[in-house]
């Protein structure tokens, strides 16, 4: 089976191309231009370079969340544009447990690591048994200081490996309060690679887990600050706020 | 490929997810329109993030809708064109990254559509006879401008907003006045069984240039009127205030158009944009410009609105130009009308 990766779920834009259990192609950037500008060029070459028969592709794979909600969109909608075009499925890729895979054949607890803003963290905790990578806890936003609870209660005694774009904003808070041994994964394998969705994916198709192509959308793991302020309002039984104060979110940008 | 050329076109920029297919700028082959209002409404007024998430769950039911409308497909597609702004920019994003993906799948061009462009082509639609130079009026809730249209893809402002756009303002006057979401049609609907005489509130003159506007004078004065009535416990009619208050958009926006007709000796006006699919505003300005011996065109309420065939009609300009984008077409919330 043949299929295109995609990951703009976070600072990396990354895409790839496989073809059963060969990398044709992988290209990934880590830089200040938005995904917008580089995502679909970036296809484009992989594609040109490895002459991609785009009729011969099964199946499209997206890491669908956790991420930036902005670039879980653009990685989305690039995916769901193919799928409708090619007329191929959708396989969500789990975020985290794309991330947890640049690890493969690790021994220890995996865990990636999201910086969610807000004072929190995306994270879910991972292992490698027997090649395959198994689901310790899903992936789910929480405050670091809840994750490390959690790891010295699992308290591993192969210690735990970290990555992700979390761990700069998390490193000091983990090495002084988080008595279990652990160490960081190194920069060819500590953010986002589609290479990695890409192998998880042909597992889940495999699996026959995919979406159409109309009915992906990213998992956000998170409500919209909207949402949470009417549900608080809703609850507490409070009315709306000044008119005035809500009046300045019309930005409209069309009609 | 039959000799005619069909644009299918994506437009995603505030809360309406909208796909058409467009046969030579000027045929409407599908115009499907999900529309968001009802989940906005929830919150008295657009919420970006929200607009953003919907469109991502629509829009393949959406191009899927107007593909199947138009009795064609992809493949049978000339082009591709989407709106990459101004708006929302988590909105724009959504139509780009889906367009770039269809028309790079699809080896299709694609083809980069500035939002208000495609408010004035609207125009088109209805009115084939319509065409350079002449005056236009965009009124929408993010844009009031005054322009000439100096040809398919060049324009000119002469007058703007300072401060809100005019639909902004009737948003903000009908959360003030309890019509809730959104505005513009509340405010339509309360109006007519009102006295647009009932309470005068002022013009705003502005400084800047003689064809700019200026919004905010009006909205602080409907918010002055509401709480001197408050105070005085003095009833207020909402029917004679959102009349009148309307009547005061209304008069500015029509002096302004009239007045530039005259200067620049254009005998030809159009409006476009959500705002001129108000009644008061539709009748008023008919009435002026005939009244001064001006023609106008003004689209269907359809597509006054957001709408992805306005986009088609607009691309088909750039598609005759062999202006078509690249792969790493970018949302730019800010754009400019006449940018490229």
């Amino acid at each position: 089976m043949k299929l295109i990766a995609l990951d703009s779920s976070g600072l990396t834009a990354s895409a790839a191309i496989l073809e059963d259990d060969i990398l044709l192609a992988e290209y990934t950037v880590n830089y200040k231009k938005t995904h917008s500008q580089t995502l679909l060029p970036m296809l484009d070459a992989v594609a040109s370079m490895t002459e991609l028969d785009l009729s011969a592709v099964d199946a499209v794979a997206v890491t669908a969340g956790p991420g930036s909600f902005t670039g879980l969109r653009i990685g989305s909608a690039t995916a769901k544009g193919l799928g409708l075009a090619l007329d191929i499925p959708v396989i969500e890729v789990p975020t985290l447990a794309a991330l947890a895979s640049n690890l493969w054949g690790a021994s220890g607890l995996i865990a990636p690591i999201m910086d969610a803003r807000r004072n929190q963290v995306y994270s879910g905790l991972y292992r490698f048994e027997g090649g395959r990578l198994i689901t310790v806890r899903d992936q789910q936003a929480l405050a670091l200081t809840e994750l490390i609870d959690e790891l010295k209660a699992l308290n591993p005694s192969d210690g735990v490996i970290f990555l992700g774009d979390g761990v700069p904003v998390s490193r000091d808070l983990l090495d002084r309060e988080l008595p279990v041994p652990h160490s960081y994964a190194p920069a060819q394998s500590n953010r986002q690679r589609a290479a990695s969705a890409a192998v998880l994916a042909r597992r889940l198709y495999e699996e026959g887990r995919y979406v159409s192509a109309d009915a992906h959308a990213p998992v956000y793991l998170r409500k919209s600050q909207a949402e949470r302020e009417r549900e608080k309002q809703l609850k507490t039984g409070e009315g709306p706020q000044d008119p005035f104060s809500q009046a300045a979110r019309g930005q409209h940008g069309g009609t | 490929m039959n000799g005619n050329t069909d644009i299918l076109a994506i437009e995603t920029s505030c809360d309406e997810t909208a796909a058409a297919v467009v046969r030579n700028g000027r045929e409407v082959l599908s115009n499907v329109i999900y529309s968001q209002i009802s989940m906005h409404t929830l919150y008295g007024g657009v919420v970006p993030e929200l607009a953003s998430r919907k469109h991502i769950e629509k829009i393949n039911a959406v191009i899927r809708g107007a593909l199947s409308e138009a009795g064609t497909t992809l493949d049978e597609i000339d082009a591709v064109a989407v709106t990459y702004g101004p708006g929302l920019v988590g909105a724009l994003l959504v139509g780009t990254s889906e367009a770039k993906a269809l028309a790079w799948a699809a080896r299709k061009p694609l083809i980069g559509v500035n939002h208000i462009e495609g408010h004035i082509c609207a125009n088109y639609i209805e009115h084939p006879e319509l065409r350079p130079p002449y005056l236009g009026l965009v009124v929408s809730g993010g844009h009031t401008h005054l322009l000439i249209v100096r040809d398919w893809t060049e324009f000119e402002i002469i007058g703007r907003t300072v401060d809100d756009a005019a639909g902004e303002a009737f948003d903000k006057v009908a959360r003030a006045v309890g019509l809730g979401y959104p505005g513009g049609p509340k405010i339509d609907a309360a109006a007519r069984s009102g006295s647009p005489d009932a309470i005068v509130f002022p013009r705003a003159k502005v400084n800047s240039s003689k064809y700019d506007f200026s919004f905010s004078g009006i909205k602080s004065a409907v918010l002055n009127y509401l709480n001197h009535a408050q105070m005085t416990g003095e009833e207020v009619c909402t029917a004679d205030l959102a009349a009148s208050f309307q009547k005061a958009v209304v008069d500015v926006l029509c002096s302004h158009t009239a007045e530039a007709a005259k200067e620049f000796g254009i005998r030809e006006v159009a409006m476009a944009g959500g705002v001129s699919a108000n009644s008061a505003l539709r009748a008023e300005m008919e009435r002026v410009c005939r009244e001064n011996g001006l023609h106008l065109s003004v689209p269907s309420p359809v597509y006054c609105t957001d709408n992805a065939a306005m986009i088609g009609v607009a691309a088909w300009h750039e598609y005759q130009n062999g202006r078509f984008a690249g792969w790493d077409l970018n949302a730019v919330p800010g754009l400019r009308l006449g940018e490229r």
